[in-house]
């Protein structure tokens, strides 16, 4: 079992979330930076599906029960494992009663933990994730939480030294698929999406990522009839300021949406802080 | 009718009607295309997300079918009449049952009577997981939110708001205005499906 000393700002258990239920009112959920939860599995020998904790700016410290392998990617912080300085992307040993400290990213915003047989909390609708809209799975890590380790199924060998990641930039190009409601926007609006940059608002978590820029204009009144909504997407309430979907995002909505993030661009957006910037640029080659 | 791309992996077919997005939704789910993760219908809508898909594939096998269900006319229902109807028996001694009656210059007793004598179907989920828009309310019983959302409202909570209905899953901030309430379990993680109300399914209030 893991115990939490302290959480760090926001700390939650995640793996790949629930897809399956959208048309039943149920986010996806999952690690916001998915890849990075894969990795971190790699690294100790689970199935990339197996839980693990998502870390926001880093700043938790844990208590192992049992001797343990474990793995940290995504945002690189500073790690101490029982008192050793030690890295990202690699498999770390933590002996019975070790604890694991994590410092504040240098860049990047959520750090993800792994550990050999997954954190085993009970699943709900096939998965451990917090869904942090609609309160499913377990609840965000407090100081005090005990975890279970185990039941990510047959673990592998652990087999790497240490992988590569990163960098994680402060102004990525992020690519984007215009609509499906681009044509409810004005042209001027559509050519400022792309002009960029965007700047991240303080107003993010695992819904969405709202933005500051140019506002976009509609061409027209009224909203969408509820409609429904996908990972990634760019959606624009009335006042312009545009919103990137994550993984906790509504399933239905009535706000247009102007784009949809490209599917391996978006843990890069999952991964920006406020006052970050990105630049828009088309997907080669996606007919729209 | 037309079918857009939403990003790289899914499709949002615009059916034109609801009817017609709960019988291509129906469609969907008997004969389920090949990595088809999701399918969401919307009020007129329907969001097919696959990202394993070839998507011009998916989406030429989506236009025949949107063909189909476009074409079907009225007459046919199988959504809903396969789901058959589920009654929901309410205790209306709701907290708003006065402010509606003040709105819509009916009485209590007339407001209850048109909420249990219409018959709804269910649009689309969303807000939170097994919250159902119903449609089917009568036009006299439109009324707006109110002005401050309560911070919780109790699951089992029979409510309305603008055009729709709706029976709260869990607990949750909330601001339509209360009817009533019932011991039904709308939504239950356990259960399979957990939503009693999937999209098509049509409701019928019993006082």
């Amino acid at each position: 079992m893991i115990e939490i000393v302290s959480p760090g700002p926001y700390a939650t258990v995640q793996d790949l979330g629930r897809p399956g239920y959208a048309h039943l009112g149920v986010p996806r959920s999952g690690a916001a930076d998915a890849p990075s939860l894969r990795l971190a599995n790699r690294l100790v020998g689970n199935p990339e599906s197996a839980a693990g904790i998502e870390l926001t700016f880093g700043g938790a410290a844990l208590r192992f029960g049992d001797n343990a392998w474990i793995a940290l990617t995504g945002a690189p912080c500073p790690v101490d494992a029982d008192r050793r300085p030690t890295g990202m992307c690699a498999p770390v040993w933590i002996p019975q009663g070790g604890t694991l400290r994590v410092g504040t990213p240098r860049e990047g915003l959520r750090t993800y933990v792994a550990v050999r047989g997954g954190i085993g909390v009970e699943p709900v609708l096939g998965s451990r994730s917090t869904d942090s809209l609609s309160g499913l799975g377990p609840p965000p890590l407090r100081t005090g939480t005990v975890l279970p380790v185990g039941g990510a199924g047959p673990s592998a060998a652990i087999r790497v030294d240490s992988a590569v990641q990163g960098p994680f930039s402060s102004c990525p190009p992020v690519r984007i698929v215009l609509g499906p409601r681009a044509d409810w926007f004005t042209p001027d609006a559509v050519a400022a999406l792309r002009a960029g940059p965007y700047e991240v608002a303080t107003e993010i978590n695992r819904v969405g990522v709202r933005l500051r820029g140019a506002a976009l204009e509609r061409a027209r009144g009224g909203e969408i009839p509820s409609e429904g909504m996908t990972l990634g997407a760019v959606q624009v309430p009335p006042d312009g300021r545009p919103i990137v979907f994550l993984a906790d995002h509504p399933t239905t909505g009535g706000y247009p949406v102007i784009g949809v993030v490209a599917a391996r661009d978006l843990p890069l957006v999952a991964q920006l802080r406020p006052g970050d910037r990105l630049w828009f640029r088309p997907v080669p080659g996606v007919r729209t | 009718m037309t079918i857009r791309r939403a990003g790289e992996h899914a499709l949002l077919v615009e059916t034109g009607s609801l009817e017609a997005a709960h019988r291509l939704d129906a469609l969907l789910r008997a004969d389920r295309p090949e990595h088809v993760e999701e399918i969401v219908p919307g009020q007129e809508t329907v969001l097919v997300v696959a990202p394993d898909a070839d998507q011009e594939r998916l989406e030429s096998r989506l236009a025949g079918l949107l063909a189909s269900v476009t074409d079907a006319g009225p007459a046919r229902d199988e959504t809903g009449t396969a789901a058959g109807i589920v009654e929901i028996p309410v205790v209306y001694d709701g907290d708003d049952l006065d402010s509606v009656a003040a709105l819509t210059g009916l009485t209590v007793a007339e407001v209850i009577a048109l909420h249990a004598g219409s018959e709804f179907v269910v649009g689309w989920l969303g807000f939170a997981p097994g919250f159902a828009y119903l449609i089917g309310l009568d036009p006299r019983l439109h009324v707006p939110r109110l002005d401050a959302p309560r911070t919780s409202v109790p699951p089992g909570s029979v409510a309305i708001a603008g055009p729709y209905s709706a029976v709260y899953p869990s607990a949750s901030p909330g601001g339509w205005r209360l009817l009533g309430r019932t011991d039904v379990r709308v939504w239950d993680v356990a259960a399979d499906p957990p939503a009693k109300l999937p999209p098509g399914t049509r409701v019928r209030f019993l006082p």
